[in-house]
Formats: C-alpha cells, structure tokens, sequence
C-alpha cells in the first residue's frame, strides 16, 4: 500500500503522519490521529456527519483527500473547547438537549462555529440553511435551532464585554 | 387513583442537563466503531447478490491465501440458528446453504485491515442456484411451492391471527352507517447516524466479551450463548451507546456473532462496521402493511363494531414480526370505545430485508388507518373529528372489548389542548384554498407487559452502591440509545438520596457488571427502570436516614434529603452532609448497596395472543398539523404541528419535549418521503442522498404540550414519551391534506404524485391482497372467563 507522508494543522497543533495515500480526510483523523470525535455517517459526502473545518469553513471530510489539506488549519470537534472549557456552541447543545444520541453533533457543531464567525447573529431560516446538509435523526432539529440561537446571543454578549 | 403529586421533587421534573451531554458535545463518546484495540483486525462480510438462491458452491481458498488474511468464516462453522423472537429462530450468522434477499451474509473475512478484508471479500468464489424471488405479498401468497422458510402454517404464511371480540356482525346490523376503507403503509426505514459495529475480543482465559452498537444487550448475549455454544458466564456483552437506534439495533445480528467467532478463530480483537448499504439492507424496518377497516356507528357517531384486516410483508426472517403483526390489531380499541372488534391479521415472507420494530412498532400503520378512517366517518355523519374524538375517548379504569386495561388516559385534555392551541374550531376549514388542518390521537404502551422469552424474573434490574465519600454509583442493563435513559436512572436516585444528579456515577449496558434489564424498546425504559431505581434507592435512603436520625437525635421521619444534605426538616440546622451520613450508615449495617428491580402488572386479558398490547400504561397523544397543498405540483408543505402528550409525569421535560419533536420529525419524515421500496430484489435507493428525510429546511415549527396525569404505575407518575407521539402525525397530516384539497390519498408516503393522482381523479386506492383468514378464536367476555386462571397467551410471543 502506497503511503504518504503528510503535514497536517489539526486544532493548532502540527501534525506529520504516514498515510495511505487514498484514505480520505476522515479516515486520517479517526485512524492516523485517533480523533474520533469526527463521525461517519455513509462515507459518501451525503448526510454531514463528518464534517470538519478547513480554512474556517466546512468540508465534508469523507470526501476530501488530506493531500489538499496541507498547510491549512483543520478544526475538529475536538478542537472547538478550549483547554477544559467548552465552546458556547458545545455548552448550548448540553444545556438544550440538542444532542440526544451525539452522533451528529460534532458536524452540527462545526457548521454552526462556521456559521457564527461569519453571522453572529443569524435568523433561524439561515440557521437552518446553513445545517440543511447535515442530517439528525433524534431531535427533529429544533433543539438544535435554539442552541445555535443561545449560543450565538451568549457570544454577542461576550463580544460587547470585551469590547 | 392517580398518585399524588409531590412538591417537594428537587431533581424530578427540572429541565436539567443530561449526564451524558458534556461528552457528547466534546466529540468525547466512545461509540462502536470508535473502539481501537492493540492487535485489532478487521472483518467484512460477503452478502448475497441474489434476493432468493440456493449456494451451490463457496470456496473461499483465494480469499483465505490473499496477504493480511488472519482468517476466514462460512455458515457451517455456527450451524446454530437464531433469532429475536423463541418462535422465529429463523436466522443464521451466515448462511447455511439459502439465501433469502440481497444482502443476506454468506461468508467472512477477517484481515489486518479493512481494505485488506474487502479485496479478500471479493476473492470469494460463490456461486448460486437462483431461485423465484418473491418480492410482494401477492407472490409470496400465489407461490405456496415456492417457500422461502420451511416452517409457518403453509406457504410463505409466517404466521396468521383471527380474533373475535364480541358479536361484530350483531354491530354491524345496530349501526346507523357503515363505512370500509382500504390502506397501505409502505415500509421505511429507522436510518440511524451511527452504522452498526461490532468488537469482539477472545481472552487467553476462555472468556469473550463483544461491545456492539446494540439496543438490547441481554438479547445479544442470549444469542451468542446459543449460538457459540458457550455458558453465558462466560460472555460478556457490552453495548455501547447507540448512535441512534428506533429499533434497527434491537435484533441480535449476524455480525456480531461473526466478529466473536472470527475473535476466537485468530485470537485477536476483530471489529466491524456495517457500511451504509448494509445498514439499509439490515433494516428491521417498518413493516408495510396493506389494512382493511370496517366499522358500524350509530347517528351520533358512537361505534358498534369494528373489523380490522392487516397483511404484513414481513420480508425475509422473523425477526419481532409475529410482535409485530399482533400489534397491528392490539391498540385500535384504547382510544375510543369500540364494544365489539374483530382483528385478523397476516404476516407474510417475501425475499426482502427482514422488517422488524421502528418506532412505534406495529402500531402506526393501523393508527393511520383507523385516525384517516375515523375522519371520513365523521365527514359522512357531518361531525367535527375532534369533538367526535373527545366524546368517544375510553375513560380511565375501561377494561376494552380486547381486555387492554386502560388506567389513566389524558386523551381529552390531549385533544382539548390541541385544539383550543391551534384555534382548530375558528379555523379549520377556513384557511383558504389549498390550506388545511387536520387531527389525529393516539396511544402507545409503556413497556410491554410480558417479555419477549418467557421467564417469571424482573423486566428490569438495578443495583446501587454508595461508598464512604458519599459517591453513589447505579447499576442497569438498560441502554442509552440517545433518549437519556443514563439520565433517568440518575435523576431518580439523585431525588431519592437527597443528592445533584452529577453526584450520581452511571453504569449501564454491561452483562458483566449490570443486573438485567430486557433492553430499550417498547419504550419500556423510564418505567420499569425508573421503578427499579426508585425501590433501590427508596432502600438505601432508609439505611442511610436512620443512620442520620440517631447521630442528629431526629426521628427518622422528620428528615429531608436534599442538596447534599440531610436536614431536620423543622429545623434546617441540625444537619449533615450526605457522605457523613453514608459513612454513618456504612458504620451501623456494613458496606452500603441495594436492589430494586420490576416487573408489570399482571394483564387481566385471558387470551391466547394477550401477550401483545397489555402495558403498565398506555400514553397518549393528539396532533393538530397545518399544511399548504400546491394544486398544480401536488408538493406538500408542513406549515406547523401542534402537539400534547400525556407522558404521566415529566422526569425531565427538557428531554420529554426532545423526545416528542423527535417524534414529530419521524413522522413527518414517514408520511410525506421515507420508504424502503425495492426494485427487482434490489432496495430502489440504499443511500442518504436518495432515501429522502426531512432536512433542517423541512421542519416546520411545533408546539409541544406536556400533559400530566400521575400514573399509579409509573415512577413519580412518568409514562413513556419516545414512541407515542409519533403516531398521531402521520395521520394529521392525511386529514390535512383532505382538509385542503379534498382529496383523500390513502397510502403512506403521500408523495406529490399521489396527490396529483387523486385530483386528477387517478389515483387507483389500494387493495387488500387474495388471502382468506383463519376461522375466528371466539373469546369470551372477561366475566365469563375463569379469573383464576393463568393466562393463556401465544406462545409465538409467550413460550
């Protein structure tokens, strides 16, 4: 098996693996790197479990080969708390029973983080555009909605304090 | 008498956090799949090409020599056959020399890595006889010489029930109007995130221990010890938490048999996750189901009769099936009343993925019919479907034509307050064109009375040990499949013992570790281990009060527990902390630790077949959908759903609202795209992109309203939330669409083209298929049967 060698920013931290060069992004960060918190949910680019952020936006990462990754920021799930504290996203989503079984969380998460940096104050229709490719089965999106929606208030008023 | 409802709950009834919440969000959650073990191979599988063929040749000696190969595995090697149900060992790990649909496993490999094991998958030289394929119940019926399984009372007949309840000709005769209407439900599928996987380890100690995305470990390890051939105390199952389920992870699977068998053939841990066409061809899904109704109503709309036909396309094991089917005509009677029923139903092989337990098992396919049903009667007669629902409600206490015992029911206040919310009186009717709303109500039990093996032990187990830092730890077998059942059993002893629920350590779904709990389906969970837990905890909080009652000089009575403290409840000063008091009672009765554990109710129901239906109490649910209908595309738009359900008492309502919009979406998803149809033996769309559910952009909004009626039976009053409040969308959304179009579809999915059909007047409505039920079983009226008597119930479902 013809293997890479790749250099790859993961939540700010350089990392170099050796990698079959036709394994996808996903598979490199579950298996390379053990970063599990990156789900699959078919493998094919069509429900947005796996999606991580490169360069800031979201990619889905099972089709996405980690060659074109290189020397560009990825963002996993595990990259989003900082140090033991989880982001307002992550906090939301717990507060709000926005993740029942979890296992589509971590794309929700990241497409939200997406979206928040780019909107910090969303309507619910660009909420719900902006996660229209990720699917959930449990909580019928709802819960998701208002966590977005209290997580990015909670920002806004972080923001404000700072400034 | 409904219970009491206490005032003094500091955990039960909040809107708290899950226990679980802080790893999931963190991408922390170790899910099947994500398990890595030290010397780990990997297992795929080779499934049939062919919906129905006979294997002339397997020969797996290129895949066995291909380089990473550790092992290979054919159906011979476990011989054993299985299967959910006692009555339906119908399955093999692998097949022994049929297979019967696409996607049936025939062989194994196990290699170093998962690529490896697929090149070698695709070594295999298999080669098959092809049979007749029989791909609907039509076929299956004509072709008796064609049997898909050798056992059923004929043909390809899995199993058929006819009942009668009382005189229903004698109805029929008294009513005023009589009305019959044919349905169909077509089949979908659960389509969790998570695709099922499966890690088996064979320890030099002889011992095997599987961790697999499962719903009902108990069952799994039952099976492996069958089918293994190993005692029981010698496997260890493991299910981790489900990544979604709605029943598709309740079968034991052949997978997990073949990674524990592949485990043990090369001495090293071996995994495997299903892709995602497995998952689709796995299924267990939602049966469809053709359904005949008949029923005969006096002027003012009460009912005198009803008759209920079903014929399920069972697909091609048992699996839950003869559940199933039982439950296609055991809940009709638990709504309104209904004096005299006659139920005869059909279960049917064909050469599919085995249909199973989605979501309401059993029970939304007959709800859409008789909800749709109920509607075009009071259409007929010129009465208001709600008023005629809140008039014809079965009242708590009713023993039903079927002996289902209804204890409480919130159905009325349900449908009162679905109505008055959506302003369902001033508006219906008046939405303009192609606007409309519709209703519906329902019922779901709360955990099955009886269990799926027949056995006199709990239903549910739980174990609690408290250590001398006040650290409590719960032990249970049930399984946390994303509803918050981990939560539940820590809310419950966190009330119990005066604690915060975060206090409380969590173990669950471990054979090894956790005392028994059948599993989580049937929406048995917060019931049975909710009661488990209470009579655990309600055990060491006395040890533990008496303790503090002597050191405080209080009587025991007057203590409070809560906050972390045990205080005199006339004066808050006289106190100690909880780990104080444990360390207290540690002291007076030795190491601390206790066990509750449930079981239901007896049934009052005296049928053979009674084994299905009976609950420690039904829930109950009423919808109200608004919709917008597009005349000229036939697109349907779900503009709001109103929702109340009776779920006893909220154990957290955070969560019980998290379960209902779920519901909610499920439905949606069910009556407006979802379906597991097939072409030529081959699923149509065995993938995310093309097997259609509703996305963010479809969700409408919904109001969901809790409804409490302090169930005797349930911990703290709750009653079940997960399944029930699914049921009555499906339904809303038919009588909607007929609300705004006037047209009646009466098959689910209703698709645009459906609905472009019927105002075209071409929409052709289903029929039954050619099959003549058995002679009815005449039971008698309860009265008249001997009390004393055990129950004589199925063996199918009570062996």
């Amino acid at each position: 098996m013809e293997r890479v060698r790749l250099r790859l920013s993961v939540n700010g931290e350089e990392r170099e693996v050796l990698a079959p060069v036709h394994h996808t992004l996903l598979e490199v960060l579950r298996e390379e790197l053990a970063l599990t918190g990156t789900k699959h949910g078919c493998e094919l680019g069509e429900c947005g479990t796996c999606t991580v952020l490169l360069d800031g936006r979201p990619v889905l990462s099972c089709v996405t080969l980690p060659v074109e990754c290189e020397g560009r920021p990825i963002t996993t799930v595990e990259g989003l708390a900082r140090g033991a504290e989880l982001h307002p996203l992550q906090q939301a989503f717990a507060e709000l029973g926005a993740a029942q079984c979890g296992y589509c969380t971590p794309g929700f998460l990241l497409v939200a983080e997406a979206l928040l940096r780019e909107k910090p104050a969303p309507s619910r229709l660009e909420i719900a555009e902006a996660l229209a490719g990720n699917l959930c089965r449990c909580t019928g999106y709802l819960k998701i909605f208002e966590a977005v929606e209290r997580a990015a208030e909670r920002m806004r008023g972080a923001e404000v304090a700072r400034a | 008498m409904p219970e009491e409802r206490r005032d003094d709950l500091t955990v039960i009834g909040r809107p708290l956090e899950k226990v679980d919440a802080a790893a999931k969000v963190a991408g922390q959650t170790l899910f099947a799949d994500d398990i890595v073990l030290a010397r780990m191979a990997y297992a795929r599988l080779l499934r049939s090409p062919h919906p129905h063929a006979r294997i002339r040749r397997l020969d797996l000696r290129r895949a066995a020599a291909h380089p990473g190969v550790l092992a290979t595995l054919v159906g011979s090697e476990l011989p054993i056959p299985f299967g959910i149900l006692p009555v339906s060992q119908d399955e093999h790990a692998l097949a022994l020399d049929t297979v019967r649909f696409v996607g049936d496993p025939v062989a194994a490999v196990a290699a170093l890595d998962e690529e490896t094991a697929e090149e070698a998958v695709a070594l295999i030289d298999a080669d098959y006889e092809v049979l007749p394929a029989l791909m609907t119940i039509e076929e299956a019926l004509a072709r008796e010489d064609a049997r898909i399984h050798a056992y059923g009372p004929r043909g390809n007949v899995h199993k058929e029930v006819s009942f009668d309840f009382g005189d229903v000709e004698e109805g029929f005769r008294q009513a005023d109007h009589v009305r019959e209407d044919t349905f169909f439900f077509e089949g979908n599928t659960h389509l969790p995130l998570e695709q099922h996987a499966a890690v088996g380890v064979f320890g030099p100690d002889g011992k095997l221990t599987l961790w697999s995305s499962t719903q009902t470990p108990h069952y799994v390890h039952r099976a492996l010890a069958k089918v293994l051939e190993m005692p029981p105390a010698h496997i260890r199952v493991i299910a981790t938490p489900n990544g979604g389920g709605f029943g598709g992870k309740s079968d034991p699977f052949g997978h997990e048999i073949v990674v524990c068998k592949l485990a043990m053939k090369t001495g090293r841990p071996v995994k495997a996750t299903l892709t995602r066409e497995e998952v689709f061809y796995c299924h267990r899904g939602r049966h469809p189901v053709r359904m005949w109704i008949k029923t005969g109503v006096k002027q003012d709309g009460s009912i005198t009769a009803m008759h209920f036909r079903s014929a399920l396309d069972g697909g091609a094991y048992g699996s839950y099936g003869v559940a199933s089917l039982y439950y296609t005509g055991a809940l009709q009677t638990v709504t309104y009343e209904v004096p005299r029923y006659r139920f005869e139903g059909v279960r049917v092989f064909t050469n599919k993925p085995p249909c199973g337990p989605k979501r309401g098992h059993g029970t939304p396919q007959p709800r859409y019919a008789l909800e749709c049903h109920i509607d075009r009667i009071c259409h007929d007669l010129g009465l208001d479907p709600a008023a005629w629902r809140r008039r014809h409600a079965v009242a708590p206490g009713t023993v039903t034509a079927n002996q289902m015992e209804v204890r409480t029911t919130g159905l009325r206040e349900c449908l009162d307050r679905v109505v008055e919310r959506s302003g369902w009186g001033e508006r219906r009717g008046r939405l303009g064109p192609g606007r409309g709303l519709g209703l519906a109500a329902s019922a779901y039990i709360s955990g099955a009375g009886l269990p799926i093996y027949w056995n006199a032990m709990p239903h549910s187990g739980v174990q609690i040990k408290v250590d001398r830092g006040g650290g409590v730890t719960v032990f249970c077998g049930s399984t946390d499949i994303g509803q918050g059942s981990d939560s539940v059993l820590a809310y419950v002893v966190a009330e119990e013992l005066g604690v915060a629920p975060k206090d409380v350590r969590v173990v669950t779904a471990d054979t090894d570790l956790t005392p028994v709990d059948l599993g989580s389906y049937s929406s048995r969970v917060t019931l049975m281990t909710g009661n488990a837990a209470l009579e655990a905890a309600r055990k060491l909080r006395a040890l533990i009060l008496d303790a503090a009652a002597k050191r405080l000089a209080v009587p025991a009575g007057r203590l409070r527990a809560s906050g972390g403290r045990i205080a005199d409840g006339a004066d808050a000063a006289r106190s100690l902390s909880f780990a104080e008091a444990a360390a207290l009672a540690e002291a007076e009765h030795g190491t601390l630790g206790a066990v509750g554990s449930y079981t239901p109710p007896r049934s009052v129901a005296r049928w053979k077949g009674a084994g299905v239906g009976p609950t420690p109490t039904y829930s109950y649910s009423a919808c109200v959908v608004e919709l917008s209908a597009d005349r000229e595309t036939g697109l349907l738009r779900v503009d709001k759903v109103w929702i109340a359900h009776d779920v006893g008492r909220s154990i957290n309502p955070l969560l019980v609202i998290g379960q209902v919009e779920g519901s909610v979406y499920m439905g949606l998803g069910e009556v407006l795209m979802e379906e597991q149809a097939f072409r030529r033996g081959l699923h149509k769309i065995p993938s995310m992109l093309e097997y259609k559910s509703p996305t963010t952009l479809e969700m409408p909004p919904v109001e969901s309203i809790l409804v409490e009626t302090l169930d005797p039976e349930g911990p703290y009053g709750a009653k079940e939330c997960g399944q029930g409040p699914l049921l009555p969308v499906i339904p809303a959304v038919a009588n909607a669409l007929f609300d705004a179009l006037g047209v009646h579809v009466s098959e689910v999915p209703i698709t645009p083209e459906k609905v472009m059909a019927a105002l075209e007047q071409r929409y052709r409505g289903p029929q039954m298929p050619p099959f003549t039920y058995p002679p009815a079983v005449v039971v008698p009226p309860l009265e008249a049967a001997q009390p004393a008597r055990a129950p004589d119930v199925d063996p199918a479902v009570r062996p």
